[in-house]
């Protein structure tokens, strides 16, 4: 193998221009991959991040037929203490949960005793909110960051539109389940920086007060969110999760719960495919240009080569070591073009990290281009490279095995 | 007994629907440790005969035996390692592989074809180096020596493996008459040393007359014999 190593390299470096051009043509097809994965990855992660950690979790759990109709926040569909007591009990015993925050969701009239709109509001535990959602208490752009009893944080547009400052009291008017209005005065303790996705302009409040708007009798939980402690594992537990939650039936004998990943959830999940499918593409397209440039070269070593090919048959080299001598020149041109890629591909991703890049998603600003590239993929990328290195040497490197010494000697 | 045996070897090439017959009824003997040469103008059918001879193509018709083995019973993975076992082979044209120096060359035969190891090969390159005369050039690449040279390597190449034949179409047709001269001195003397039979071709007739056998041939029939260590049979000259 090290011999036929040797002349293959040796062969490549005799059309010295060839196998460059080759080569850098492989080379710049894997940087362009790299760096468009880890662009767009960056970017889909921000907005995955973004979503997940400010305001919907990993996943979501409901009661069934609440997601259905969510855009009404129906009160009629929390669920009630027996049933938040069980799901409890599921949630406490799964170690794969890093926390869950209970959520009251509700639609009500905002007043500041000058101007009145309608507000979209979530009662939280703040502290528990904060274990799902961390990114949440980062979206305060003034006010505390602590939310008490008697607190509520403004979206940072609903805040600005009613002229509501830190420290004004407004009054908040939701109707419950039974159709019995209610109002409550709470002080303007912090303002949300709006972020793009569902939920990403609502205001909290402490879920206590929440319950006292809506004069619940018992808590009464329209959703719990979920944080996983390995993101990456999310589409094992919700199955885990979702066969637990099956068997919890109610007096009918149909299931109580439903869960739904971020992706359920979110409209940026198809963003996120689209990324991917890109991605996917970008990958066919640097297969084709392997294929292509490889045997478009290894068709012409052999043709160039028809007279040397005819010597080395005729000296009695066997059919299966010429094969091996065509595809290992194929695949020295893959593995030089997948390493040079390789490595120019990590230079492009540090400077563009070095660049401190930033761009916008929706009306948040300035987020910093964080380029990076798991290494399984760049070990993937190059052994795809290097398969289809030798798939498209194999057919010029079968010719080149097949042909009659005879012939082979005559070619002139 | 016989190290090349012929019995009425016929050779028809079809070019389209025209039939070229490049051989017709050939019939000889050659002993081993023979010396010998195929003479005839150009379309003759010599270099058709030492292809036969060489297992590199197949009569169309009669027995073509070579060290006992019928050719026309070879596949082509038999065909190759029966050639790389029992003949060696010195091209007009040289043909060494370009991206091998002179060492590595006479080497090939051992590594590819053979795969002996590396002490075995070392000794038997360098011994066939220095009797071709090569030495000094061993780490040279075959554009950076001369014709001569070239094919004094090619006739190291060809004798490395300790063939019971070698065969050299017309191998003194690039080179000048003091050269060609030298070359088939070298051959002979490769012959005394290492007992190998030698089958050449040519058409220059102060080259045949190195030839201790040499069969006349003419439009694909065998017109003659003269010699020792080669015999014309079933087929009137």
């Amino acid at each position: 193998m090290g011999n036929l190593l040797k002349i293959a390299f040796r062969n490549l470096l005799r059309y010295k221009r060839r196998t460059l051009l080759t080569a850098s043509l492989i080379t710049i097809g894997v940087v362009f991959v790299l760096v468009f994965t880890s662009v767009t990855g960056s970017f889909k992660n921000m907005m995955i991040a973004q979503n997940t950690d400010s305001m919907l979790g990993h996943l979501q759990v409901h009661r069934k037929g609440y997601v259905a109709s969510i855009d009404n926040l129906p009160l009629n569909l929390n669920l009630k203490a027996g049933a938040m007591a069980r799901l409890e009990k599921t949630l406490n015993a799964q170690p794969e949960i890093a926390a869950y925050s209970p959520r009251i969701k509700f639609g009500a009239m905002f007043s500041t005793f000058v101007e009145t709109t309608n507000i979209r509001l979530n009662g939280i535990y703040p502290e528990r909110e904060s274990a799902v959602v961390p990114l949440l208490p980062a979206r305060i752009l003034e006010g505390k960051k602590s939310l008490e009893r008697g607190d509520i944080w403004l979206p940072e547009l609903l805040a600005k539109g009613m002229k509501a400052k830190i420290g004004d009291t407004v009054v908040i008017v939701a109707t419950n389940k039974e159709g019995s209005v209610n109002g409550k005065q709470f002080k303007v303790a912090g303002v949300l920086d709006s972020v793009t996705g569902p939920g990403g302009r609502d205001g909290y409040i402490h879920i206590e007060d929440a319950a006292e708007v809506l004069r619940m009798e018992g808590m009464e939980i329209s959703e719990v969110a979920i944080r996983l402690k390995d993101f990456g594992r999310l589409d094992s537990f919700q199955g885990k999760l979702d066969a637990l939650l099956a068997k919890e039936l109610n007096q009918q004998g149909k299931p109580i719960f439903e869960i739904h990943t971020w992706e359920k959830l979110s409209p940026f999940y198809n963003i996120a495919r689209m990324i991917d499918v890109m991605t996917f593409f970008m990958k066919l397209m640097l297969i084709a240009i392997v294929l292509v440039s490889i045997m478009n070269v290894m068709i012409m070593a052999v043709y160039e080569r028809i007279r040397e090919i005819g010597t080395m048959a005729a000296i009695g080299t066997p059919p299966g070591r010429i094969l091996s001598m065509f595809v290992l020149e194929g695949l020295s041109l893959g593995v030089g073009g997948a390493i040079l890629g390789d490595i120019a591909g990590a230079i492009i991703i540090f400077i563009l990290n070095m660049l401190k890049i930033t761009y916008d998603f929706g009306r948040q600003k300035g987020f910093v281009l964080h380029a990076g590239i798991n290494p399984a993929d760049i070990i993937v990328l190059s052994v795809i490279v290097i398969i289809i290195s030798v798939i498209a040497s194999l057919q010029p490197a079968f010719k080149a095995s097949r042909m009659e010494p005879i012939k082979a000697l005559r070619h002139v | 007994m016989e190290l090349v045996v012929a019995e009425n070897v016929h050779k028809v090439y079809q070019a389209g629907e025209v039939s070229i017959t490049a051989l017709k009824g050939v019939s000889f003997k050659i002993e081993p440790g023979a010396f010998v040469s195929f003479v005839g103008p150009s379309g003759s059918g010599k270099t058709t005969l030492l292809n036969l001879i060489g297992c590199l193509d197949k009569p169309s018709e009669g027995k073509l035996t070579v060290a006992g083995t019928d050719v026309a019973a070879l596949t082509r993975t038999a065909g190759a390692a029966f050639r790389g076992a029992n003949i060696g082979f010195i091209f007009q044209d040289f043909n060494l592989l370009p991206v091998l120096t002179v060492y590595e060359n006479i080497e090939y035969p051992l590594l590819m074809v053979q795969e002996v190891p590396v002490k075995t090969r070392a000794e038997r390159v360098l011994s066939l180096l220095g009797s071709v005369g090569m030495t000094q050039q061993k780490d040279k690449y075959p554009d950076q020596i001369s014709g001569g040279q070239k094919q004094r390597v090619a006739v190291a190449r060809a004798l490395v493996t300790n063939p019971k034949l070698v065969l050299a179409d017309e191998p003194t047709a690039n080179l000048d008459h003091k050269t060609a001269f030298m070359v088939i001195d070298l051959m002979k003397k490769m012959r005394d040393e290492f007992n190998t039979t030698f089958i050449f071709s040519t058409h220059d007739q102060k080259i045949v007359g190195q030839a201790e056998t040499i069969f006349n041939l003419e439009d694909g029939e065998l017109t003659g014999t003269q010699g020792k260590g080669g015999e014309q049979h079933g087929q009137p000259a």
